[in-house]
């Protein structure tokens, strides 16, 4: 059994196989950070952080630490050459133009018609969307980036029972379990984790789980 | 033409009851000096329009725990415990709004648009009580413009015309903002003469701003 922090890790890793060469990629706080990490060797992957660049660096050392400079989670960061600063309008005129290829997010529950409820649980967990309803329906691309279940409840449904955050927007779920891809028939599991059973897996899932003809190991 | 004023002068001109913009993104971008003095002030029943609620101990953040506000329009408040705790025991209402819908109803707001339509936001609650209007087929949302009474922005550098450049990640909402409100106030960490600033390095011209703080003479 993975813990926690090999569980996000293992799914960074295959997200980031997904994030082609000279994509233009805005990554959620959280578990899709880590994805930064695992971008493999050879591909120039441009990183976009809503609140005003594009070419989203590594976190700085303690002593380069310059205030001005933080990613959309308020955490110091650095920019990489050839990088640029712009104010919040042409940002997500970036976003909801349709110019950031791959956006990758974590999700409260996803229904297998593509919608995502992520921002917020009624009366006890209210933060607000951020950027995330322009990222939904913007970017070119969807990926949710998540552990499958919460506890052991499934978060892969037939339908959302949260507030959504966008509708019919999500493209391809990765889990510790394996990749899912949402299409016309609703999830096909393109990948297993062999640690898992397909058993295990569709259990795992509230709603129909296609198993995919080409179905592959998940690395 | 001079627009420098006094951090005093600056937070007179807030009034209690007022709809202000204050500038940044998660504290970074903020005029912390501004924010400050308001706080000592204690000016009251505000209405806030900015991207997030800050920390309790950074930024906006401190003029929500010090109660100066009677509704805020922001993106996100999850970084900030004591803005959902006024919002759930009903002290204070929220609005949320999607981030690139806010910037665009204050461009708007700025910028004599009457509104601006997104397809953002389609199909949640963020959709409620707002006209939808088909182009070409498909389906936006209407969302109006905003204006404020007054801006509190952050920038590094003014000529004392109002012309301004930035550092890193500070323009977020900066640059917008100003257009919107009546009275544009901009702390800085540096002013220069006129003529000292290169007109290819100014990102918002002065004609948006009309006071001037020089926070690096505080």
């Amino acid at each position: 059994m993975m813990d926690k922090q090999q569980m996000q890790e293992f799914i960074a890793k295959r997200v980031a196989l997904e994030l082609k060469d000279g994509a233009l990629v805005n990554l959620g706080i959280g578990l899709p950070t880590l994805t930064a990490n695992f971008v493999p060797e050879g591909r120039d992957v441009l990183f976009q952080s809503e609140n005003g660049f594009i070419g989203l660096g590594p976190t700085p050392e303690e002593d380069q630490i310059d205030p001005c400079i933080a990613n959309a989670g308020g955490l110091p960061v650095t920019i990489l050459p050839g990088g640029s600063f712009f104010d919040s309008a042409l940002s997500f005129g970036i976003i909801r133009g349709g110019h950031v290829d791959t956006t990758v997010l974590g999700a409260l529950q996803v229904a297998e018609n593509g919608d995502i409820a992520s921002y917020m649980i009624p009366g006890k967990m209210v933060p607000g969307m951020g950027g995330a309803m322009d990222l939904l329906s913007g970017a070119k691309k969807v990926i949710v980036a998540m552990e499958h279940t919460n506890k052991g409840n499934p978060k892969l449904l037939k339908e959302c029972t949260l507030p959504l955050t966008a509708v019919k927007a999500v493209d391809m779920i990765v889990t510790e379990m394996g990749v899912i891809e949402v299409t016309e028939v609703g999830f096909v599991l393109i990948e297993q984790n062999p640690a898992y059973t397909l058993d295990e897996i569709k259990a795992a899932t509230g709603a129909e789980l296609t198993i995919s003809q080409a179905l592959k190991q998940m690395a | 033409m001079n627009k420098l004023i006094s951090l005093e002068d600056a937070v007179n001109l807030v009034r209690d009851g007022d709809t202000i913009m204050i500038g940044g993104f998660l504290s970074v971008g903020t005029p912390d000096r501004l924010i400050d003095a308001l706080i000592a002030k204690g000016t009251k029943n505000l209405t806030l329009i900015c991207n997030d609620t800050g920390f309790i101990d950074r930024g906006v953040g401190k003029m929500v725990v010090a109660k100066m506000f009677k509704k805020i329009l922001t993106s996100h408040i999850g970084t900030n415990k004591e803005t959902g705790r006024q919002m759930l025991e009903g002290e204070i209402e929220v609005v949320l709004i999607p981030q690139g819908t806010l910037i665009e109803q204050i461009r708007a707001g700025g910028f004599g648009l009457g509104g601006v339509l997104t397809k953002t936001g389609l199909g949640t609650e963020v959709e409620k009580g707002k006209q939808i209007v088909d182009i070409d087929g498909e389906k936006h949302l209407l969302e109006k413009p905003l204006r404020a009474n007054v801006a509190l922005l952050f920038a590094e550098k003014a000529d004392v015309r109002g012309n301004l450049t930035f550092h890193g990640a500070t323009r977020n909402f900066n640059t917008h903002m100003g257009a919107a409100a009546d009275i544009s106030i901009v702390e800085v960490n540096e002013v220069v003469k006129i003529g000292e600033m290169c007109p290819d390095e100014v990102v918002v011209p002065g004609v948006f701003v009309t006071h001037i703080v020089d926070g690096g003479a505080l």
